[in-house]
């Protein structure tokens, strides 16, 4: 083949051919080339991209676990509700951004047109709720409550309504079981928004966009529990996402539940006592101010003393946890927040604070035998005591002569506390403090006791409260200085020469800083929690507990049930002597002190009680009113901001609630049936594997079947218990800032 | 020379036993071009194979037969396979003499694509439906027709001795029959089967001999009338957008660019050994179009790897080098031109149709050759395999 004879061909063709090989040739190595390019050396992200390509996530949410109370009636839990929701993605693919289809919408659902709109705007910082925080790709609830009719309506004419789904769904439901409400401490939710998936997104519990976030209370500090994990099942699918095969799939896990040490009946017996009593306080009239107290804010804790479980925790105002669900209405979230609310989102028994007024003693007292003071030693217990020109008086300027340190607790002789406080402070050196640590035994035992920050309870956004020692004048000085040395005036008003005075000399610990702080008044301030469980650790012996609400987080099958155990948080800088001698003064208090009138006819003997009340001054307002009491299992606090008294405010109302908690009649005799709790709960609810919850029946109302049983019980001690204006001996009573009330017949609810 | 009548074996000398015949020196066996016909068969099987991958989902489609359109591409194969043994049969000087029969018969299948008969597949309008299933594209025979007839008259005084290279007078009678039907297809309008008919005169041309003025000129041409079709709006807005899609297809990755996007996906996610055959998730998810015909390149990408596409590639190879052969050593300048023709084509149509899928060129709507699914361009091909090996057995064997 090597010599080309007799061809036509000549080498200007030949040469052409080889040139037409070569080409060819190089044309199928660029191919190959290329595709060596595509598959080995970019292979890796085409191949990323190609499962992406080909996988669609399906998302089946987790049911959220429910919240249980201590015998497993559900505080939280879900029900079905035919949601009604909107796509805004196919809203806005309209002409006139789904505007026709809303107001459609709003006409089958009974709904304003205007109203359905702002559901479905997204939130910023200008647009005001209601409105959509969550991400714009989730179908937007807009009712929760259509009728199976209206679901029908929607579903049916389905051309009618693009973008709009009608789907049950599980919906969080608080049941408010025996009319307990419970509100603050269960707290809502809302959905999950863009910037929480982003900060989620790689930690061992992401959001899904369709997830709803705890906000407040128990839903918040335990949302990772309760969420549970939601399914994710990925297919792989076709061009047109038909499903071509399933590629991995991680089933639902459904949240667990949380055992809480919340009793619903307590609660609803608490709640009902703190209404009742802020109700009738607004009846009484304060000479002060010559006008009604107003009673406007209050709260109550009840803890079990050995444990510093909360059985129940109520703060009013109160609203409905309801309207959170499905989306909150303008109307109703102007009323939770706005300016003119009382602000019934915030649980004043861990967010609400104020002077402890003398319930603070039993600190003072633990200071004064820690400084050295001998607890029998004869404290002279005059009407006033004065210092520099000052006079501070004894409440109603009684005079007791040299008493115990546990007699001046029990009937709250301020100038004993006084004096003491004096005294230590000329010790520390005075104005001028000594170099070297001033002793601040005082402040020191405050800071023992744990106030001036969180117990560390269960809950959310709690607050410290605040002890004004030295540290904290020197930092409020400095952050305040220059307001008050600008309005300060040497000869003006009370407040500009209070701004003067501090001035001058505001980052000192003046002689009457010192003593008023001995008595709870002045810049302490003190959360009802904080109460609880200092008085718990009275109750107990010497030991504080974190306050705990929850008590076990139990999976939904019941299988692993993780228990919540009771944490030491620390002991009290106190001997068990001078326990004692506390302990024994303040049970004096209920039989002859400042609670004594609103505790006639208790079966002491068979009930313990112990109390010290409080009445702390606020600056142009009315006084705030303390209860702080314990039995042998129990601790009872009670605070409700302008409204006088401790006993005079709260006495009847903390009553009631160990009435209900032991049994006790209108008489003094004790009904074991009818106690609602009369030793703290032990064990936890069972919860079945099917997730069925063992829970006893709750009657529709707690309250309402006391007030029968007594009614049926006694005979109508009400009317003939006169009251005050016998019941008040004034001995008792005198330390009480106010005047105990007049009438007010004693309530016999319990 | 003896190559003409080598063809019939003669009848004196005793009869040989049958296997003997077939392998004997001088025999048509002996003599045929076997690496040309072994790539082109393993390439249609392999075609097979990928058709099958790519179609046996896809229901709205198969008529719920998942051999369907495996059934028919080894039926268009087999007959392809009989077209070739008829070329052989008649020789390609037999079918000389037919040529201008030949190309009457082509040219009015064209012409009848335009007339309502035709059926508009694509956006182009270059299909006849012939019922129950079958249809035709007769602009896969028209290329035949355009390297036999130019080959006829480009030839034809060279081979009788008369000068050495085809003068300008002939070759404008060439291009002028090439024209014709060019201009035609222009209109269904496909642009890829005309840019493939362009290619095949570049071909046909070079092999000729003809005048350099005249290649350079053709070239030049073709860039004028590129920037002529662009400037005068004669194509679709749907072409235009196929080119803007080649150039950055993630400018519109749903739309147009989304051929481009996802052919490159399901290839490049193929690596050395690829997906295993039928586990493709881009075949199987039916993510690339057109994948039985435009597209089954993708589907050796991914299910088969570097390996297995590089195989294509190297068989065609193969049957590319081959056909240069028959064309550089046959020994008459007419069997050079349809060899060089053929070559042209098949070059052509596999760097494009390939090229299209690897996103180093523009969308068309060209067959790979053998692999794609599709009757005409099937038997189109055989066909022109068929004249490969006609031209290499009729040539004389030197040694």
């Amino acid at each position: 083949m090597t010599n080309i004879p007799e061809t036509g061909r000549t080498p200007r063709v030949q040469i052409r051919l080889v040139v037409i090989q070569i080409l060819v040739l190089s044309l199928l190595g660029t191919l190959g080339g290329r595709l060596w390019y595509l598959q080995i050396r970019e292979g890796a992200s085409y191949q990323k991209e190609a499962s992406g390509n080909h996988v669609q996530q399906v998302v089946q949410p987790a049911v959220r676990g429910s919240i249980l109370d201590a015998r497993g009636v559900p505080l939280a839990d879900n029900e079905t509700r035919l949601v009604v929701s909107a796509s805004r993605t196919d809203l806005l693919k309209m002409k006139d951004d789904g505007k026709a289809v809303l107001t459609k919408l709003a006409k089958v659902l009974g709904m304003k047109p205007e109203e359905v709109m702002q559901k479905v705007r997204l939130c910023d910082a200008k647009t005001p709720q209601p409105c959509w925080n969550g991400s714009p790709y989730q179908p937007i609830p807009i009712t929760d409550e259509a009728t199976p009719r209206q679901a029908l309506q929607i579903r049916e004419r389905s051309e009618d309504f693009p973008g709009i789904t009608a789907e049950p769904e599980a919906v969080r439901r608080y049941p408010a079981p025996g009319k307990s409400n419970t509100a603050q401490v269960l707290g809502y939710l809302s959905p999950v928004t863009d910037d929480e998936i982003q900060q989620a997104k790689d930690t061992d519990s992401p959001y899904l966009r369709s997830d709803q976030v705890g906000r407040s209370g128990l839903e918040r500090e335990y949302d990772k529990e309760l969420r549970g994990k939601a399914g994710v099942t990925r297919y792989e699918v076709d061009n047109l996402g038909r499903v071509i095969g399933k590629a991995k799939s991680d089933a639902a896990e459904p949240g667990s539940n949380l055992v809480t040490s919340i009793d619903s009946r307590v609660q609803r017996i608490a709640e009902y006592e703190l209404n009742t009593a802020m109700k009738k306080a607004r009846e009484q009239y304060d000479k002060i101010t010559g006008e009604n107290y107003k009673a406007d804010s209050g709260a109550v804790v009840v803890m079990e003393a050995k444990t510093g479980r909360i059985v129940a925790m109520a703060s009013a105002p109160t609203y409905d946890p309801n309207v959170w669900v499905g989306g909150i209405s303008a109307k109703d979230y102007k009323k939770l927040t706005g300016k003119d609310s009382d602000y019934p989102l915030l649980n004043r028994a861990i967010q609400g604070q104020s002077a402890p007024g003398s319930t603070f003693k039993v600190v003072s007292t633990a200071a004064a035998v820690e400084a050295g003071y001998v607890w029998d030693g004869g404290y002279p217990c005059t009407s006033s005591y004065s210092v520099g020109g000052q006079v501070f008086k004894n409440f109603e300027g009684e005079n007791f002569g040299p008493i115990s340190l546990g007699r001046a607790l029990e009937v709250s002789c301020d100038t004993v506390f006084y004096g003491l406080a004096d005294r230590e402070w000329k010790k520390d050196g005075g104005i001028n403090p000594k170099k070297g640590e001033p002793k601040d035994y005082f402040y020191k035992a405050a800071h023992q006791f744990g106030l001036g920050k969180e117990t560390g309870v269960d809950l959310p956004n709690e607050v410290t409260g605040r002890v004004p020692d030295r540290q904290w004048k020197e930092a409020y000085w400095k952050a305040n200085k220059a307001v008050w040395c600008k309005t300060g005036k040497k000869d003006g008003s009370y407040v500009e020469k209070i701004a003067y005075e501090n001035c001058l000399e505001g980052n000192k610990m003046r002689e009457g800083d010192s003593i008023n702080y001995s008595i709870g008044q002045g810049d302490t301030l003190v959360t009802p929690i904080q109460e609880a469980m200092i008085y718990g650790a009275l109750a107990n012996g010497g030991t504080e507990y974190v306050p705990t609400i929850g008590k076990a987080i139990v999976s939904a099958d019941g299988k692993t049930v993780k228990e919540i155990k009771p944490q030491v948080k620390a002991k009290l800088p106190v001997s068990q002597a001078t326990l004692k001698g506390m302990d024994k003064a303040l049970a004096g208090v209920i039989t002859s002190g400042t609670a004594a009138w609103k505790f006639q006819g208790w079966p002491q003997d068979k009930i313990t009680l112990h109390a010290k009340t409080g009445t702390a001054e606020v600056y142009g307002k009315q006084t705030t009113s303390w209860l702080a009491t314990y039995s042998k299992d129990y601790t009872v606090v009670m605070t409700i901001a302008q409204a006088g008294t401790g006993s005079g405010a709260s006495g009847e109302a903390v009553r009631g609630i160990y009435s209900a908690l032991y049994g006790v009649q209108a008489d003094g005799s004790i009904d074991k049936k009818k106690a609602l709790l009369p030793t703290p709960q032990k064990g936890l609810p069972k919860v079945k594997t099917d997730g069925t919850i063992d829970s006893p029946k709750v009657s529709k109302d707690p309250v309402k079947d006391l007030q029968k049983a007594e009614e049926q019980g006694a005979t109508a001690p009400d009317e003939t218990q006169p009251g005050a204006t016998t019941a008040s001996p004034t001995a008792t009573n005198r330390n009480t800032r106010r005047r105990p009330r007049r009438r007010g017949s004693r309530r016999m609810l319990t | 020379m003896t190559g003409a009548n080598s063809f019939s074996v003669s009848g004196y000398g005793p009869e040989r036993a049958g296997w003997t015949r077939i392998f004997a020196r001088d025999s048509l066996a002996r003599r045929l071009d076997w690496p040309i016909l072994l790539a082109a068969l393993a390439l249609s099987l392999i075609g097979s194979v990928l058709v099958y991958s790519a179609t046996r989902n896809r229901t709205e489609i198969n008529q719920g037969d998942q051999y369907y359109f495996l059934i028919r591409h080894l039926m268009n194969t087999g007959i392809g396979f009989a077209l070739m043994v008829g070329t052989v049969w008649l020789g390609h000087r037999t079918l000389r003499n037919v040529v201008p029969v030949l190309y009457g018969i082509s040219l009015l299948g064209v012409l009848m694509v335009l007339t309502p008969l035709g059926a508009t597949i694509n956006g182009s309008r270059n299909w006849i439906v012939l019922g129950g299933g079958f249809s035709l594209q007769p602009a896969e025979f028209v290329k035949v027709s355009i390297i036999l007839g130019m080959a006829m008259i480009l030839a034809a005084r060279v081979d009788a001795g008369d000068r050495p290279y085809p003068d300008h007078r002939t070759v404008l009678q060439a291009l002028g029959l090439a024209a014709v039907p060019i201009l035609i297809v222009l209109l269904m309008p496909d642009l890829g089967t005309v840019l493939a008919m362009v290619a095949i005169i570049l071909g046909v041309l070079l092999a000729s001999g003809a005048s350099n003025r005249w290649i350079f000129g053709l070239l030049a041409a073709g860039v004028l009338g590129c920037v002529a079709i662009w400037q005068l709006h004669i194509l679709d807005e749907y072409q235009i957008n196929r080119f803007a899609a080649f150039a950055n297809p993630d400018l519109d990755p749903a739309g147009v660019g989304y051929n481009t996007n996802q052919a490159r996906i399901a290839i490049g996610s193929g690596g050395l050994t690829g997906a295993g055959l039928f586990h493709g998730s881009q075949t199987t998810g039916q993510f690339v179009p057109e994948q039985q015909t435009d597209f089954v390149f993708t589907v050796a990408g991914e299910e088969l790897g570097f390996l297995g596409a590089g195989l294509i590639i190297v068989l065609l190879g193969v049957l590319l080098w081959r056909a240069c052969r028959i064309a550089r050593e046959t020994t008459e300048l007419y069997g050079t031109i349809v060899a060089a023709g053929i070559v042209a084509w098949f070059a052509f149509q596999s760097f494009e149709n390939i090229g299209m899928t690897l996103g180093i060129m523009p969308v068309t709507g060209l067959p790979l050759p053998f692999v794609s699914y599709g009757g005409s361009s099937m038997f189109a091909v055989w066909v022109a395999v068929g004249l490969l090996q006609s031209i290499r057995v009729q040539r004389p064997m030197s040694a």
